[in-house]
């Protein structure tokens, strides 16, 4: 299937890339790889069959019945169904050869896609907040297109025209040496004069991308801000803006295309010459032998000329691939980096179970649902395993952290919550709040200092346990396409229905659900944008109930929404926090009220700590917060 | 369908029209040179002629340099006329999205609109390119080649009368199979890309979670889906080779025994028999590409229809040049209005309000009670449905579009601003704004403590959709774009939701104090950002519930004393 031809950069290693992709394709399939060389073989040798087999042919058998009267024809006969026996055999191969690529490059894409993403989801929250997502994007859709481009259409067609290559070189020095000279003359003028075409080629497809790109862009901008455009009266300001943009993509892509369009005339016309220059070259050559038997026939020439074509063909072939596959490669290399990037490490070997509490008051383990939950905590030094309840006490002791080396951003935070608790984190953008957040759950790993969990420290937990016993309300909804009762149920897998719709009904959600056409089975997509900002918070908070952890960690939303919902999230937020302990990135008055701490933020460390009242008589950054003389955001 | 797109070739029309006369002539080339490459065989080599070799050879170079020379010229035409009719077809749409009323853009949706410019174009362009080159010179290169095989070979030409029909058929059969197979794949494409995009940008919620496992289950039954269809689809391909090949061998056998008794009884040479071999691959090869193109065709054909909708468009409202220019003050009048964003659906009804110039009003309800489509119909971003809305004592639909809205300036809710440097963005107000204009808006929306503190000031850049610059200095921002305008009547829809009450409250200050004739709108969630205008306007449910000052609203709506304690007693730190 055509696509259009895509700019980018070739590729740096193009052979330890290829080397790679081989392996990726036939590194499990040694077998199917002979096999399939075995077909291109075969396939090929055909080719190179057919194109003898005409002169031999007109040669042989026509030229010696010419003017003959009633002539034999069982040799023609004879010899045609020989022609007809060896090429069936070679369209049967051929038929083969394809069905087997298309499952093995299929095949492979699947594997390499299934790999990528399982490494993304392995990959640390450092990968996806480093890296655009644009950027990811692109190498599960551009990359692995061309690298399908690479592996089901040019591997097989380079390595066919490369097998198909020898042999005819092989065919042509039999044949005559002195026209084989000619010939390998043409060829060094046509790699020349392709190699000169595509790279610029390859400029000025570059050129255009980055001109598509910016008219691309562009439009994206326009068309998101089309209402102030309007409400502006800018839209003559910005078509002329854009009939700049357009006209350059104009000039770069008709240039762009015009070279990617002359190879194909430039490839064959030089073919054209070369037979020119064969045939002034062979007839000398035929009529200085004298022809006939000893000399050098007339067929043999015309076998020589079949022969030169199939050469230029499959030599230009090649060249013309050259230029995708150096592209693919590119992809290749990016796909691989992926692959190659460090995933997430995690050497905890404390876990959470199931325990049920005996008549004693000690704790085993079960593996009923018990609602019961303790670490079960196996020790080096060889004394029992101990069980230690699961409660949400969280200890902080002077944690230092930054996001690359030798910049803190975090300096000596120390502070503590006894379980259902609640701590507010307030101060301004950039300090530091989320960042604190990000270490609980172990997002990020800190750098010095220790934070416990229920006494325990975090880096011994295993980090699914550890984030299962912590529940995350960020400041935006995640939705994801799929039914309202999936969305909620993403919490917990193994919630029932009822389950489902209680942890709704807590979070004020249920109401709003049940007036949906489908309810529960309410098809959401494209991030719940049939939402209103407040339902998506709702969603939220419900999805946190049903995962039902001992420890929140909340990121308050500060997008405006109007005072009957928002007394609706502040209602679900309240109750959904009861009994729990609680870490917020306070936003509202009253959740900061009723914490049992604030710590105000600026650069990385405590600067106030305190409650509500405490706080404000210290007459300092949070009072000057909370009058409303600095602004938060 | 297809006028409308062809008609955008225009200026470059002679490019598209002279591309498949350079085709004719390559391929006229292209037929004639295996014919001389016979001639030479035959005649010369075969009688030792070397003078007729040589006459031959450079005539067969001059077909080859001028075969050479048509290929580049149609290369070189085709890139103009499609490059160009994708350049038109741009500016076309783009002029056509700038004329669209708000209404128009809502039923397209924005990233609709966006595919309908970017992917929708290159694809059209693409097969309008592979039309004009290959869709021109495939049937050509056809007859061509026939007509020669017919010249040359007589009556060996009946070989094709059989194989013709034929490779048509498993063409047809071929890729009609596999079309299906594909377009499948595509929309698995779409599922597939979702995953993706779902999962990079939830990645924190699914991290939380501990889902990893559940979107990679997800992800792979996408995968399966592209996966399986590529296979059935690639499969169905995978015959087409074979098939032509037995097809090309069966004409090839046929052919050298009718040649070896045409030769043998002297109706032919052996060179003609040779060059019939080379047209035997120009014509069937020439199917294929036709059926290549038709495939390339239909799967544009999306494409073409969606850019024809947005071409064939009228804009739902007209500029109205000729309307009046002159807005006289800033008062507004709605009298009986009622409107609605579809037929079925009332958003407003029976409303009836009237606004002098220079008041300060706040409108304050529930989300969905139609406070922004309220306002909208002032700057007339929509029509009413029946009624009238009357600014400066005239019906907005008697203004000059543009006149109106240069006077009633409104700061929207999604509001967006522009990559290019501050000053850039404060000057869409007035593009010939004085320093002292913009040093008095900034002043007036609490832009300049901010703007001062950076490096460069004015001259500081913007990120596109202003994403470096936080809510509530955005917000300050586009007030000062607004108030650059000098309009008389200000519309700000909860334009400083993310602002802070102190900054919040002198914005409401300067603007009640440095611009008296001015007519503000606000709306708002906060109460406090509307407590001391002159009137404030509860909606509720498309209707206007009360219209009061606060005090009057206090004492005798009960719905409003409620709000009223629950937000002072609420509050909020920044919101």
């Amino acid at each position: 299937m055509p696509r259009p031809q895509q700019g980018g950069t070739p590729a740096k290693n193009p052979v330890k890339a290829m080397k790679s992709v081989l392996s990726l394709v036939f590194g499990e399939r040694k077998r199917a790889f002979a096999f399939i060389v075995l077909c291109i073989i075969i396939v090929s040798f055909s080719t190179v069959y057919y194109s003898n087999f005409l002169g031999v042919f007109i040669d042989d058998y026509v030229t010696a019945i010419i003017g003959v009267e009633d002539p034999d024809f069982s040799p023609i006969v004879r010899a045609l169904m020989q022609f007809a026996a060896i090429v069936s055999i070679s369209v049967i191969f051929s038929y083969v050869l394809q069905r087997l690529m298309v499952k093995i490059s299929q095949d492979t894409l699947y594997d390499v896609r299934v790999r990528m993403f399982r490494k993304l989801e392995s990959l640390p929250i450092a990968y996806f907040d480093r890296n655009p997502h644009g950027t990811i994007m692109s190498r599960f859709s551009n990359d692995t297109d061309t690298l399908n481009q690479l592996i089901s259409n040019s591997l097989v067609q380079m390595l066919q025209a490369a097998i198909t290559l020898v042999m005819l070189i092989a065919a042509m020095l039999v044949n005559s040496l002195v026209l084989s000279a000619v010939v390998a003359a043409f060829v060094l003028i046509t790699v020349k004069a392709t190699g000169s075409i595509s790279k610029r080629s390859s400029r000025q497809f570059s050129k255009q991308q980055a001109t598509l790109a910016a008219v691309n862009g562009y439009i994206e901008e326009m068309m998101n801000g089309q209402r102030v455009i309007k409400v502006f009266c800018h839209e003559e300001k910005s078509k002329e803006d854009f009939e700049k943009l357009n006209m350059a993509l104009f000039d770069s892509m008709s240039k762009a295309n015009m070279l990617a369009n002359v190879m194909g005339p430039v490839t064959m016309n030089l073919g054209n010459l070369q037979y020119v220059a064969l045939v002034i070259i062979g007839a000398v050559y035929v009529m200085l032998t004298g022809g006939g038997v000893a000399g050098y026939t007339i067929g043999a020439l015309a076998a020589f000329l079949q022969l030169s074509r199939s050469f230029s063909n499959n030599v230009n072939q090649m060249s013309q691939q050259m230029n995708t596959v150096l592209l693919a490669l590119a992809g290749a290399e990016r796909i691989f980096e992926l692959l190659d990037e460090k995933s997430e490490t995690d050497d905890g070997y404390v876990t959470l179970v199931n325990v049920r509490e005996g008549a004693d008051g000690t704790l085993e383990e079960t593996s009923e649902h018990t609602k019961h939950w303790a670490w079960k905590h196996p020790h080096h030094d060889g004394s029992p395993v101990t069980y230690t309840p699961l409660r949400g006490d969280i200890v902080m002791i002077d944690v230092d952290f930054g996001y690359t080396e030798g910049k803190t951003v975090l300096h000596d935070i120390s502070l503590y919550a006894k379980p259902g608790q609640k701590i507010a984190f307030v101060g301004s953008t950039g300090a530091g709040k989320t960042t604190i957040t990000n270490l609980l759950n172990r997002f990020y790993d800190i750098q010095d200092g220790k934070i416990r969990f229920d006494g325990i420290n975090i880096n011994k937990i295993k980090k699914d346990d550890l984030r299962h016993s912590l529940g995350m309300i960020l400041q935006d909804t995640n939705l994801f396409t799929g039914t309202i009762r999936e969305n909620i149920r993403f919490g917990r897998l193994d919630a029932t229905d009822e389950e489902v719709e209680n942890a709704a009904k807590l979070a004020n959600a249920h109401d709003f659900i049940m007036m949906m056409p489908d309810g529960y089975d309410t098809v959401i997509t494209n991030n719940g944008e049939s939402l209103s900002q407040g339902q998506r918070q709702l969603l939220s908070i419900a999805r946190a109930a049903v995962a039902d952890p001992p420890v929140l960690v909340m990121d308050e939303a500060t997008s405006s929404i109007d005072t009957h919902t928002e007394a609706l999230v502040q209602d679900g937020m309240d109750k959904l926090m009861e009994n729990r302990t609680v870490f917020v990135i306070a936003h509202r008055l009253s959740t900061v009220r009723n914490s049992n701490a604030i710590m105000v933020l600026d650069h990385g460390r405590i600067i106030e700590r305190g409650d509500h009242e405490q706080l404000l008589a210290q007459k300092g950054v949070y009072y000057r917060l909370y009058t409303g003389a600095v602004e938060l955001d | 369908m297809l006028k409308i797109l062809l008609s955008r070739v225009r200026e470059y029309k002679k490019y598209a029209f002279i591309t498949p006369l350079f085709m004719i002539g390559e391929v006229a080339m292209e037929v004639l040179i295996p014919t001389m490459m016979g001639l030479i065989i035959d005649v010369g080599v075969a009688n030792s002629d070397m003078d007729y070799v040589i006459r031959m050879s450079i005539l067969l170079v001059i077909a080859a340099m001028l075969s050479l020379s048509f290929g580049v010229l149609g290369a070189w035409s085709a890139s103009k006329a499609s490059s160009g009719f994708a350049t038109n077809i741009r500016r076309d749409e783009y002029a056509r999205i700038m004329g669209f009323s708000f209404a128009d853009v809502d039923k397209f949706s924005t990233p609709s609109l966006i595919t309908r410019m970017t992917t929708d174009v290159q694809n059209v362009q693409m097969s309008f390119q592979m039309m004009i080159r290959i869709f021109v010179r495939a049937p050509i290169m056809f007859v061509f080649a026939i007509i020669m095989v017919y010249h040359n070979g007589g009556s060996l030409s009946a070989v094709f009368a059989v194989a013709i029909p034929v490779v048509i058929v498993a063409i047809a059969f071929i890729f009609g199979r596999s079309h299906g197979y594909f377009s499948s794949a595509f929309k698995g494409y779409d599922i597939f890309n979702r995953v993706v995009q779902e999962n990079l940008n939830g990645i924190r919620t699914v991290k939380a979670y501990v889902r990893e496992d559940e979107q990679l289950g997800k992800f792979e039954e996408s995968a399966e889906v592209i996966r399986d269809n590529f296979k059935k689809g690639q499969t169905m391909m995978a015959l087409l080779n074979p098939v032509m090949m037995s097809i090309t061998f069966a004409c090839m056998i046929a052919i050298s025994y009718i040649g070896a008794k045409l030769i043998n009884i002297g109706h032919m040479e052996t060179g003609e028999l040779l060059s019939i071999y080379t047209y035997t691959g120009q014509i069937l090869s020439s199917l294929v590409m036709v059926g290549m193109v038709i495939v390339m065709f239909s799967i544009s054909w999306a494409s073409m229809i969606r850019i024809a909708e947005v071409l064939s468009t009228e804009p739902s409202m007209s500029l109205n040049e000729d309307g009046i220019k002159d807005v006289k003050d800033g008062s507004v009048v709605f009298e009986n209005v009622s409107f609605g964003y579809g037929k079925d659906k009332k958003v407003l009804s029976d409303i009836n309000l009237e606004i002098k110039s220079g008041e300060m009003i706040g409108v304050i309800g529930m989300t969905g009670s139609g406070k922004t489509s309220l306002v909208s119909l002032i700057a007339r971003l929509y029509d009413v449905q029946s009624g009238s809305v009357k600014v400066g004592g005239m019906d907005v639909r008697d203004y000059d579009l543009e006149a109106l809205r240069n006077q009633v300036s409104v700061v929207l809710q999604k509001n967006t601003l522009f990559s290019g440097t501050v000053e850039e963005n404060l000057k869409w107000g007035n593009a010939d704004a004085t320093d002292a204009e913009i040093r008095w808006a900034c002043d007036c929306a609490s832009v300049t403590p901010f703007i001062s503190a950076m490096k460069d000031g004015f001259q500081s850049h913007v990120d596109q959709g202003g994403t470096n610059f936080s809510g509530g200095q955005r917000q300050r921002l586009c007030i000062a774009r607004a108030l650059l305008k000098k309009p008389k009547i200000l519309i700000m829809d909860d334009s400083t939701s993310a602002v802070d009450t102190a900054t919040d409250s002198s914005i409401r200050r300067a603007l009640r104090e440095d611009v008296r004739d001015l007519t503000k709108i606000i709306i708002s969630q906060r109460l406090s950002s509307v407590m001391d205008a002159d009137k404030i306007v509860m909606m509720n449910g498309g209707r206007i519930e009360d219209v009061g000052t606060h005090s009057e609203l206090l004492s005798r709506n009960a719905e409003y004393r409620s709000l009223y304690e629950t937000q002072t007693r609420g509050g909020g730190l920044d919101a």
